[in-house]
């Protein structure tokens, strides 16, 4: 199918617009600068969204009559951010609150593109905790409070650690679901890798310089993923060996 | 020790507790026998208020644990409870299962509460599965680690339910052996079972439970020779006929 592909009439066309590696190497060194700006974004927005999201579930997770407002908020925050376009939120806070020019607001694009980011992203996280969460058997946390744990001690110490090691799969899926979606952030304008290969394909309408910035994206998914299976198998590893602690 | 004072339960339109009166003395074994369904579940489970109680009181060691604005934390450190599925955390090696309600709820430092459980583990033959992960012990073995995991809270009275009938009939006798332990040591025990023979041999008293009353009780030798009601008499029939007595 190789052959057929480069063998085809066009085919000179396409390389040279595409798959011209000399452009790729002249672009490559600028496009990666820009790229450690989404690993920062991707850094960042993470940290707070692994905590956000899991504060999120847990108020959700509350019982009694006493918290209704409490779930109903978190439910409603949830169904919200889900629903809207990420890049309409990020165009919303990225263009909007810089143009209000009130004094203490941040200016930076890429302030408020991160702030986007962890909006979004906190309802969805949200959703893989509480789907952890359930998955532990009540009979764990009648064991835990059985103890004289306090609910909250039952928590931290019994359902949480069960429900974050069973999601940790799906939180990748989220993870690079938003380091994909860095990129958004470049239609504030910072230079990121979209960004700035955007910027080389407007000088020299060689779109070989996309190519750049997505092989820099994979590059960095491939190893998360790794990375994942490991954890993953490193916890049944230990469950089932045992004596290793 | 315990005294539980016309206690009533319903799930929902299904009355399972109908005016259960009991008291256990100090240092007193006492067995609930009885078909599944009749309450014997329930009403261990009300006794370490797992499950709030609709009607009546229950006094346990002087303080009326049903009573309004009780610390019920406080209160479930003196009372362990064994679950027939054992419900110990697969997320954490047997120390730490055994150790995680002193350090928490009792406040021990690590130290302390790791050589009180060392000490209850060589007890109960159990010193070379210290760091194993649950999974990987056989299951009359994690249910010797609940009960260990119980007694390390040093509580007054121990509640065990169908503490058994999860396990290969080959390794009954080990978890039986176990309570017989605990049953010379002194422990005041409420004991749920199945095992006829069992409860006739441990129990100072047997308590026959029928649709969530307590249909007949007295020494073992009494019920299971001349049981007087025709339904304490059809239950045991049944059990001789599956050749569990």
């Amino acid at each position: 199918m190789v052959y057929a592909v480069t063998h085809s009439p066009g085919w000179p066309e396409v390389e040279a617009a595409f798959f011209d590696w000399g452009a790729y190497r002249d672009s490559f060194p600028a496009i990666s600068r820009a790229f450690l700006l989404n690993v920062k974004i991707f850094l960042i927005a993470e940290a707070f969204i692994l905590v956000f999201a899991l504060l999120l579930a847990v108020l959700r997770s509350l019982p009694g009559p006493v918290f209704f407002p409490i779930r109903a908020l978190s439910i409603a925050y949830a169904d919200f951010f889900r629903g809207v376009p990420t890049i309409l939120v990020i165009a919303l806070l990225g263009f909007g609150a810089p143009a209000l020019a009130i004094d203490g607001i941040p200016t930076s694009t890429t302030f408020w593109g991160i702030v986007s980011l962890v909006l979004i992203y906190t309802a969805y996280v949200s959703e893989v905790y509480r789907a952890g969460i359930e998955s532990v058997h009540p009979s764990q946390e009648a064991a835990a409070r059985s103890l004289g744990l306090t609910r909250s001690q039952a928590l931290g110490w019994v359902v949480l650690p069960q429900a974050v090691r069973r999601v940790i799969p799906p939180l990748l899926n989220d993870f690079i679901g938003l380091q994909k979606d860095t990129a958004l952030v470049g239609i504030l304008g910072s230079v990121e890798a979209f960004k700035q290969s955007q910027i080389e394909v407007a000088a020299d309408f060689n779109f070989t310089h996309y190519l750049v910035a997505a092989t820099l994206f994979v590059a960095i998914t491939i190893p998360l993923a790794r990375f994942t299976d490991w954890l993953v198998a490193r916890d049944r590893r230990r469950r089932q060996a045992g004596a290793l602690a | 020790m315990i005294e539980i004072d016309g206690v009533r339960k319903s799930f929902g339109r299904l009355e399972v507790l109908r005016g259960i009166d009991l008291d256990v003395a100090e240092h007193e074994v006492v067995c609930l026998i009885g078909a599944s369904g009749s309450g014997k579940s329930t009403l261990l489970r009300c006794v370490n208020l797992l499950e709030p109680v609709d009607a009546g009181q229950i006094v346990v060691g002087g303080d009326e644990i049903t009573a309004r604005g009780v610390d019920v934390n406080a209160l479930r450190r003196r009372i362990g409870i064994v679950f027939q599925a054992y419900n110990l955390f697969p997320h954490m090696s047997v120390i730490r299962n055994v150790t995680l309600g002193p350090r928490k709820a009792l406040g021990l430092s690590r130290r302390q509460a790791e050589a009180e459980a060392d000490e209850l583990l060589r007890r109960f033959g159990l010193a070379d599965k210290r760091d194993d992960y649950p999974d990987r012990l056989s299951g009359g073995q994690q249910q010797r680690v609940a009960v260990v995991r119980a007694l390390a809270m040093r509580p007054d009275v121990m509640l065990l339910d169908e503490v058994t009938s999860a396990l290969d009939p080959e390794l009954v006798a080990e978890v039986l052996n176990v309570i017989r332990e605990l049953a010379a040591g002194g422990m005041t025990m409420l004991i749920a079972t199945h095992e006829m023979g069992f409860a006739r041999d441990i129990a100072s008293r047997v308590c026959f439970l029928d649709a969530g009353v307590i249909l007949e009780q007295g020494p073992p030798a009494r019920i299971f020779s001349t049981p007087q009601e025709p339904r304490t008499r059809q239950f045991l029939d049944r059990i001789i006929e599956a050749g569990r007595l």
